[in-house]
């Protein structure tokens, strides 16, 4: 373990690669699917996928549209033209012999994004961002003398984001990482499914002594799936610089594979022999012409994105962490919260977008996750009735939650009948109350509270008011009842 | 139509009117297998496929009989180079390392001549991936040249030209990439035409250069290979590399060209570098022209001095990238006696490609690799621009361009084999039109002192096709 007064001497720098799966039907330059969950290997593939002599790329529109709408998430240029180029190398993987990729003239130029970081804000430069196509999958089974080679990624349309080494810090790391995912889901350009690997890392670590003039070597850990994994191959990267570092060793520069089960990076390849893959331009795709008015209609056509969706909800009272929540939560699990807290912000009375957002991030995502079963959300109407209810004091707290979680399940509930037919209303009556209250307190069973009471021991009321919801079946207000006892026992 | 061919040829319209008057699909197609079958040590087919050829005459018959039109291409035989992919054949491309590839799609020229009506014969043999000009780097073995066995074809669509010049069929379907199909023409005294490039799909036929390929046509008349065109050109979306149009018509109905103005080559007229006979031929031609009223004089395309130092950087560097997939893995051959992933790759494409595959392979690898892809890959593609913007300059004054296709007629075989560089010489005239895109064809024009051979080159701006093919009726009915 390095100690924190080493750590704090030296500033990391971290670059980001991320790969992401773009949301098409088909692939980058074929017409074969693009879905390879449940298929078997080699099922999702076509003539063109295999690279059989005679086969010619086909660009995918889609993919295009997709990478414009990326652009526009990262606030970058879209290339005017843009073209194709070929990676060459040999791999069972890589059918053609060479990658169709976009070098010289990719789609999507320079960008910035604005990452959210522990409260501050941290704008991550975006170098480029280009298409190209992914490779297939190879397995090797153990003690074979064989490995299998399974073409159904083979061909896949992807867009690498290359971020500038603007990171100097794990936690910055790890919340570009999410930020780019949450854009990119948000914008539809990827279903954004880690399991499946629709994103991956490779991060770039660096370190050097505070106030260095040069930048220390630089590592790159390949093929991370996960936030949390960006976040602890960065840790694990500079504490292992530092220590190298420290003994008066030299960083070797080379390329590393994270080890998600030893939370530590491994050795892969040295990227001394860098390789050369002859690079030239893809002469069957022609170049990507693109109008300003074809990318005006792509970006006006884009659903909002959590830039965007953080400032209407901060504007409906919203605070910073559970806004980032809702945001999150809708993008790994499709939970439709912000849609429903925007809707309630712009249909209900002031409060009632922020209640909304309270709610469901405090309660309803604790039960989705306790009740499998029960997904829906409750419709805006319901919660802004049951905002005007609870406001009303109609309801109690807990009465709340029974309402809201019997309500999810059905949007044509109305939340005042459901509310009647399950007893949740609450009494507000006082004089109705006050009756109650006389009964508990005239009870001879509660007199020792009711002396209590009257010598100063305020703890008491708790108990007395307890005897006036169990009497009232819960149904009553206990801050009626409590200052109605107070009232009562003051004389 | 040459009338020193020892072999009897044969034209569509021929076809066609047997048909008409009466005669079976199936009759035409056993003529043709029958002269296949004759002539087959001059080895132009690698495959025959009599069964399946038989059948669909069949087919195309019973369709006859119930009053079907068959089609423009109805009932007529042809071969296709063995880089077309085609049903119920294999495609080599008259290389060991696809012996026995038998694809499940086929190229969409073979697909539009089969809705024409047109029935595939065989597939002609071929320079390996079309690395050659002779057919002699063919690993099935040379072609032999119809007039004079002891010499070459041509190629690399050496096959698919004997096989006109022969009589087997009136037409073949070739690739030319830097004078495949228009120098084997001018040997084996058949007209090959190379069209702009784009007019025709490349779907379904083995590469050589990406940018440099295109389908052509071999007949024994411009009205021929004007029909061959309609049927097979057009938009593709399954090569993008296809022009969004095309002509109307290769050759409508009054085609005669206006009055022209030609310009003979002047690079490609030397006499230190020209056989004496082929200068005189196009000389023969311009007065030709003239006669018909067109003006002919000289002209200067000083870039043309670089076209095949660049062609053949361009041409190989892509050959590499397209062949990388022959490695064991996924189709082909396989050398299965390895037993490590780089001894695969290794052996396969040791075992598979030939020597000149090689050579080329090398060459293009070199030109790509960092370090000296921009003194010769970029180097060269500059070149290339240049030379394209010289073509469009000088054909704002000329409509058309003419020239000698080859320096020389057919040689012997193997006399340029120990020479690589001697053999690159031959495509010294007809690269330039690859490298721009171009339309050109080759025209029977005449023959040297031994009978053999001499085409013309005809070349015209990008789309001007159908002018080209205009050009060659008009001087093949002023004979």
């Amino acid at each position: 373990m390095i100690k924190q007064e080493v750590l704090d001497q030296y500033e990391p720098t971290i670059g980001i690669e991320c790969h992401v799966q773009l949301n098409t039907k088909t692939k980058l330059f074929s017409g074969a699917s693009n879905d390879e969950r449940g298929k078997q290997p080699n099922e999702a593939t076509s003539p063109i996928c295999f690279g059989l002599p005679g086969t010619l790329p086909v660009l995918n529109a889609k993919a295009v549209e997709l990478a414009v709408r990326a652009g526009k998430a990262l606030n970058a240029e879209i290339a005017k033209v843009s073209s194709f180029d070929r990676k060459h190398y040999f791999y069972p993987d890589l059918p053609k012999g060479y990658q169709i990729t976009q070098l010289d003239r990719p789609t999507v130029g320079n960008g910035e994004i604005t990452v959210p970081v522990d409260g501050r804000e941290v704008k991550v430069r975006i170098n480029r961002a280009h298409l190209e196509e992914d490779a297939g999958k190879l397995t090797h089974p153990s003690g074979a003398d064989y490995s299998l080679v399974d073409l159904n990624r083979a061909g896949t349309p992807l867009l690498e984001i290359v971020s500038e080494a603007d990171m100097h810090s794990a936690a910055e790391a790890k919340a570009y990482a999410q930020e780019l995912y949450l854009l990119m889901k948000y914008a539809g350009v990827t279903l954004g499914d880690l399991q499946h690997g629709n994103m991956r890392f490779d991060v770039n670590v660096s370190v050097a002594k505070k106030g260095a003039k040069e930048w220390g070597r630089r590592v790159e850990v390949k093929n991370i799936n996960s936030f949390r994994a960006v976040e602890r191959s960065v840790q694990y990267e500079v504490a292992r610089h530092i220590e190298l570092i420290e003994k008066g060793e030299a960083v070797k520069q080379e390329t590393r594979g994270w080890d998600e089960a030893k939370q530590r990076t491994v050795s892969q390849r040295s990227k001394e022999e860098a390789m050369d893959y002859r690079y030239f331009p893809e002469p069957d795709v022609p170049p990507v012409v693109l109008t300003d008015e074809e990318i005006e209609a792509i970006h006006a056509d884009m659903p909002h994105l959590p830039p965007h969706i953080r400032g209407e909800l901060a504007r409906l009272g919203v605070d910073q962490a559970t806004a980032e929540t809702l945001i999150l939560h809708d993008a790994l699990s499709g939970s439709g919260y912000v849609h429903t807290v925007m809707q309630v912000g712009a249909k209900g009375p002031d409060g009632a977008a922020k209640f909304t957002a309270s709610w469901l991030v405090n309660r309803d995502i604790k039960h989705r996750q306790d009740n499998p079963t029960q997904q829906g959300v409750p419709s805006d109407d319901q919660f802004i009735a049951v905002y005007e209810m609870s406001g009303a004091k109609e309801i109690s707290s807990n009465g709340v939650d029974e309402l809201l979680f019997m309500l999810k399940s059905d949007h044509m509930l109305s939340a005042r009948e459901v509310a009647e037919a399950k007893g949740l209303l609450q009494q507000n009556d006082t004089d109705a109350i006050a009756v109650e209250v006389g009964k508990v307190l005239s009870d001879p069973a509660n007199q020792k509270a009711v002396t209590d009471v009257k010598n100063g021991e305020m703890k008491a009321i708790g108990f007395l008011v307890g005897q006036v919801m169990k009497a009232t079946g819960g149904k009553t207000n206990p801050a009626v009842v409590s200052e109605l006892i107070r009232e009562a026992l003051k004389k | 139509m040459s009338t020193n061919n020892p072999h009897h040829t044969i034209t569509i319209d021929a076809i066609k009117r047997r048909i008409a008057g009466g005669e079976s699909v199936r009759s035409i197609v056993e003529e043709a297998l029958a002269k296949a079958e004759k002539v087959k040590d001059y080895n132009p087919l690698i495959s025959v496929t009599p069964e399946a050829a038989l059948k669909r005459a069949d087919e195309l018959d019973a369709r006859l009989k119930k009053g079907e039109d068959l089609g423009p291409l109805g009932g007529v035989p042809y071969v296709a180079k063995d880089i077309f992919l085609a049903h119920g054949t294999v495609a080599t491309a008259g290389s060991n390392i696809l012996k026995n590839f038998d694809s499940p799609y086929q190229a969409t020229a073979v697909n539009r001549l089969e809705a024409a009506g047109a029935v595939l014969i065989g597939k002609a043999n071929n320079d390996a991936f079309g690395n050659g000009g002779s057919t002699e780097n063919s690993d099935y073995g040379v072609t032999k040249n119809p007039y004079d066995p002891a010499r070459v074809a041509g190629g690399s669509s050496g096959g698919s030209t004997a096989a006109v010049a022969l009589g087997i069929v009136p037409f073949s379907i070739g690739g030319d990439t830097g004078g495949s199909c228009r120098q084997p023409a001018s040997y084996c005294g058949v007209l090959g035409m190379k069209p702009t490039y784009g007019g025709v799909s490349r779907f379904g036929v083995i590469p050589y250069t990406t940018s440099l390929d295109t389908i052509g046509a071999i007949a024994n008349t411009a009205e021929d290979t004007a029909a061959v065109f309609d049927v097979m050109a057009g938009q593709d979306e399954l090569d993008s590399t296809t022009l969004p149009e095309r002509p109307v018509s290769f050759m409508p109905k009054d085609n005669k060209p206006g009055k022209l103005r030609v310009g003979i080559i002047k690079q490609h007229m030397r006499e230190d570098v020209v056989q004496p006979e082929v200068i005189k031929a196009v000389n023969d031609v311009a007065e030709k022209l003239r006669k018909l009223g067109h003006e002919v004089e000289e002209v200067s395309l000083p870039t043309l001095d670089s076209s095949l130092a660049t062609y053949y950087i361009v041409a190989p560097a892509e050959l590499s990238s397209n062949l990388l997939r022959y490695d064991g893995v996924k189709f082909g051959h396989v050398a299965e006696e390895a037993k490590t992933l780089q001894d695969l790759y290794g052996l396969t494409r040791d075992q598979g490609f030939n020597a000149e595959n090689k050579r080329r392979i090398i060459m293009g690898t070199y030109v790509l690799s960092s370090g000296y892809i921009d003194a010769y890959y970029r180097k060269a593609q500059t070149v290339r621009t240049k030379l394209i913007n010289e073509y469009a300059k000088t054909f704002e004054k000329y409509d058309a361009l003419i020239g000698p296709v080859a320096p020389t007629t057919a040689f012997e075989i193997g006399k340029n084999t120990s020479d690589p560089l001697q053999m690159y010489l031959e495509d010294l005239m007809t690269v330039g039109p690859s490298l721009a895109g171009l339309p050109a064809l080759s025209l029977p024009a005449g023959f040297d002192n031994k009978g053999l051979p001499i085409g013309l080159h005809i070349i015209g701006p990008q789309k001007s096709d159908a002018l080209l093919l205009a050009i060659a009726d008009q001087l093949e009915s002023a004979e």
